[in-house]
């Protein structure tokens, strides 16, 4: 057997340190001893694939989850999910979750002040099509406090989760709205030293995906670690 | 100029409910090989568990094949396996499956690896995945493992799990996210 190539590592500064004492959290659960690097084997490039069967194809739409509409502004989001050669990947799952419009997370451990929306449940799933495409029908997410400093707010996000074509391309990330006042106050938007990449997770506002008298449309590409260009390197 | 990787960002306290429909705790069912347990826990600096990690498996079948077309090996599928698991730490931050003990699969360095499962982790406050691997304890394999050996010798016994207390095919291992028994995390 021809031994497959790896995927390429990241840029520098492009991907958080897992330390990052502005987000109190990773304190305790960040690691403290260098990662190994591990040239990619068979086991990174190969991985998880879902079964296409197990992905209902309304799943795209997390305003018709419950009899009565959600309340909050309609919005679509969509983009494209690719590699870093740019080339689209198809058929690999994207899975989202958010808060409602009122900036509550229809979780157990989340006690803000602040409704439950009994006709939105916040969780979003598909497939990308042969050209990578993705697209969500959704509510824009409200705000929301947390408690990692004094008046901590987190600026409106939506969560995404994809898999992409091997184990070493997993992605989770969360995408922000344009003009969001709170961005630049977040520990967790900040945690990137590359100010680029940082800004590449805000979606862009986008006419053509928006819909006459029914929602404006966000775009937000979702970028995966490419092929290295040569067999495996030592 | 290409693309870059679009950044990592937190699994967050939420993932349940994005991620839940794919929990599972048992990939064993109808497959051939021989059915292991592993179960352990998740504790961070202070050795507290932590209540809010999730884990992804992912591992060859017993013959040493991945569910992936771009494994071409000359060995056969399980059509019942996909090797893929995910799950959530409970309150004390534990989690169990049940699996198969996966097969060797070949190594960059043109020799087998030992048998072993890579493992993802996700959690409020890392703000990027981890990933690690479980290997399996008196393997002779794992002496000429490519993997193994990149680590020290010292570390090495974080990747291997030990023999369980429950049964022969029950393994225990935990994720140390610091402290003296650290687990080994690899770049990937």
């Amino acid at each position: 057997m021809q031994y497959p190539r790896g995927y390429r590592r990241f840029y520098p500064d492009t991907q958080p340190n897992h330390l990052h004492p502005p987000y109190v959290s990773s304190i305790k659960r960040a690691p403290t001893k260098p990662l190994i690097q591990l040239p990619h084997t068979l086991s990174e490039i190969t991985g998880p694939t879902i079964n296409p069967s197990r992905v209902d194809v309304k799943a795209f739409d997390l305003t018709k989850q419950h009899p009565g509409e959600p309340l909050g502004e309609r919005i679509v989001v969509s983009g494209r999910v690719l590699d870093e050669n740019s080339r689209p990947i198809s058929g690999t799952l994207v899975e989202i979750w958010q808060a409602n419009a009122a900036g509550r997370y229809l979780h157990k451990v989340d006690q803000h002040n602040a409704p439950i929306d009994p006709n939105f449940s916040g969780v979003g799933r598909t497939l990308t099509d042969a050209h990578g495409h993705y697209r969500f029908v959704t509510i824009r997410p409200g705000e929301y406090p947390w408690r990692n400093h004094y008046n901590a707010w987190r600026p409106a996000h939506i969560r995404f989760s994809v898999f992409g074509p091997a184990f070493a391309t997993r992605l989770i990330t969360q995408m922000y709205f344009p003009g969001d006042p709170l961005i630049p106050f977040d520990p967790i938007f900040n945690c990137t030293a590359d100010e680029k990449a940082r800004n590449r997770l805000i979606s862009q506002f986008d006419w053509e995906t928006t819909e006459p008298e029914q929602c404006l449309g966000y775009k937000f590409d979702i970028i995966l670690s490419g092929r290295l260009a040569t067999p495996w390197e030592k | 100029m290409s693309l870059q990787a679009t950044t990592w960002q937190t699994v967050g306290p939420y993932f349940r409910i994005g991620l839940e429909w794919l929990f599972g705790n048992d990939i064993a069912a109808g497959v051939d090989g021989q059915k292991i347990q592993i179960s352990g826990r998740v504790l961070d600096a202070d050795g507290k568990p932590i209540p809010d990690a999730m884990l992804e498996f992912w591992q060859a079948n017993s013959q040493g094949k991945y569910a992936h077309p771009e494994d071409t090996q000359d060995k056969p599928i399980e059509p019942n396996f996909q090797g893929f698991c995910r799950l959530p730490t409970d309150e004390g931050g534990r989690f169990r499956f049940l699996t198969i003990k996966p097969g060797r699969v070949p190594g960059p360095d043109g020799k087998l690896q030992a048998p072993h499962i890579v493992v993802s982790v996700f959690m409020r406050g890392l703000l990027r995945r981890l990933v690690t691997r479980i290997y399996f304890p008196d393997d002779p394999a794992n002496q000429d493992d490519f993997a193994l050996n990149l680590v020290d010798p010292a570390r090495r016994v974080t990747l291997i799990a030990r023999k369980g207390q429950a049964s022969e095919s029950h393994f225990e291992w935990n994720v140390m996210m610091q402290g003296p028994e650290e687990t080994v995390f690899f770049d990937c």
